[in-house]
């Protein structure tokens, strides 16, 4: 059971997507496992064969529990995702470090499904299962497309199609675009459901550890400066009017451009606080802070940043919350995040001074564009302002450091056409 | 479409959306942001299938004309009727 966030510490598996001596590849969705923070699917990080399972479907297990034998390439079979002393919850693990041979996945069980024992046979996901639900389908009689011939939440859907002829629907959530990962792309996605009064329960306790830890182990400073975004703001409906309604950005992707841009002056803010010291991340790959609608958030990750164009940071970021709030995450999403956004404009207040969610080293804050008089040059003018702060790790940065990083924001925030 | 048919269809999509609603219990007089949790990502999957649904593309700078689901019937009911003559 690889790490899967801070606030993770078991998780129960719900089903294999693979069975042994199936041929696996980096980045393959071979399990699903249901945790605090919803149904997560665990991917696996080398090539291999998949040689026999430790867990079974139903069992739950601590954080660093091996989960299954894999023998990889050109190697004879050995213990893959061990890692037994992870058990302690407190320390929360690297994300780059715990996930690497294990294709382990702890989970909780799901709610809607029926115990895997009941159903020995049926491979489906638990957003299928949940769609099949509500939709009245029978998976049994359903022929899955997934991974393994796993059912799928669209397979349930044609199924569904088949029953009834619905009327003027649209075709149901088209994958975004320009999806940067295509590859990885399954159909396990979209629905935002309702989550049971037990998971929100769940999850409010795994907010509360990793917050308490946090307040209890991180010296927090914080910086707050505003930004002027009129040239942003301009640019971007500029931007917009060329762009079809599903190509569109949302400026709070300019927002993650230029934060993910800016770390590559300041990599003590991009990382890790792990044993006493601080371990820069592998790369910028930026947490975005989504909140739930019945309560609670996660802070699942999107990759390489700084890699990515406007489009394509804005297709993970709908791909991301799409995902979100249909309950179904990936496991590197959970884990790899090396710095949180958070973003409150939504909700209307004008600054957020966040909680570092650990063992990460910062959180940048956004409020909500406010029109403001703002004098520059001499003149006072009415400007779109932004107020952006930044919660710091002050064993691995200083206030100095923090105040040039967020300075760096605004400048980059001033030429839009260039992020 | 009608009105009532316009209404029914944002209703739809804002309940895909938002499955926590109640759409009976939606005032199509009153800014449904007033009425629904949406943020500036659910407002665009909202005009995004309204789109797939219509065809009718909303641009961003209309978007403060319409506020009710009223305001969305008065505003599609024209563009559609454009698009079936046209």
């Amino acid at each position: 059971m690889p790490s899967l966030g801070a606030d993770i510490e078991t998780g129960t598996l719900v089903q294999w997507l693979v069975k042994p001596g199936d041929r696996i590849k980096r980045g393959d969705i071979i399990a699903v496992v249901e945790t605090e923070k919803g149904a997560i699917e665990i991917e696996v990080f080398q090539n291999g064969i998949v040689r026999s399972f430790a867990v079974q479907e139903g069992d739950k297990v601590p954080i660093g529990t091996t989960m299954a034998l894999i023998e990889t390439d050109g190697e004879a079979p050995a213990a893959t995702a061990p890692k037994p002393e992870a058990v302690t919850p407190a320390p929360p693990k690297p994300p780059a470090k715990p996930r690497p041979a294990a294709p382990a996945a702890a989970a909780s069980a799901a709610m809607t499904e029926p115990p895997p024992a009941a159903r020995p046979h049926l491979r489906i996901s638990p957003l299928a299962m949940r769609v099949a639900l509500e939709l009245g389908v029978d998976p049994a009689g359903v022929k899955g497309t997934g991974p393994g011939g796993a059912i799928t939440r669209f397979d349930i859907e044609a199924a569904a199609r088949a029953k009834t002829e619905p009327v003027a629907k649209p075709p149901a959530a088209t994958p975004p675009a320009a999806s940067p990962e295509p590859a990885r792309e399954t159909s396990r996605q979209v629905r935002p459901t309702v989550m049971s009064a037990e998971k929100q329960a769940a999850m409010r306790r795994a907010i509360a550890a990793a917050m308490a830890h946090s307040k209890r182990e991180i010296p927090h400073y914080y910086l707050g400066t505003r930004i002027d975004l009129s040239r942003a703001m301009a640019w971007l409906r500029e931007e917009n009017l060329k762009r079809t309604v599903n190509e569109r950005l949302l400026y709070s992707v300019l927002l993650l451009k230029a934060v993910g841009l800016a770390l590559h002056e300041f990599p003590e803010l991009n990382g890790f606080w792990i044993d006493g010291a601080f371990k820069p991340g592998s790369g910028i790959h930026i947490g975005v802070a989504i909140s739930l609608r019945q309560g609670g958030l996660v802070a699942p990750a999107i990759h390489d940043v700084d890699q990515k164009s406007l489009s394509e940071i804005m297709a993970s970021l709908r791909d991301l919350v799409k995902r979100v709030r249909a309950g179904v995450l990936r496991s590197s999403e959970i884990a790899d995040a090396t710095i949180t956004v958070t973003s409150l404009g939504e909700e209307g207040v004008e600054s957020v001074f966040g909680v570092i969610y650990p063992p990460q080293v910062a959180l940048v804050g956004f409020g909500k564009i406010l029109e403001r008089p703002w004098a520059q040059d001499g003149m006072i003018g009415v400007r779109p302002i932004i107020m952006a702060s930044l919660s710091g790790d002050h064993r691995a940065s200083d206030g100095h450091r923090g105040g040039l990083f967020l300075a760096t924001l605004d400048r980059l925030l001033q030429e839009p056409e260039k992020l | 479409m009608t009105d009532d048919e316009i209404k029914a269809l944002v209703l739809r999509e804002l309940s895909n959306i938002a499955p926590e609603i109640d759409p009976a219990r939606i005032d199509p007089a009153v800014n449904v942001r007033d009425q629904v949790d949406l943020d500036s990502m659910n407002v665009l999957d909202l005009m995004i299938a309204i789109h797939e649904a219509t065809g009718v593309e909303i641009p961003e700078a209309d978007y403060p004309k319409i506020l009710t689901l009223n305001d969305f019937a008065s505003y599609l009911r024209p563009r559609l009727k454009d698009r079936q003559t046209g």
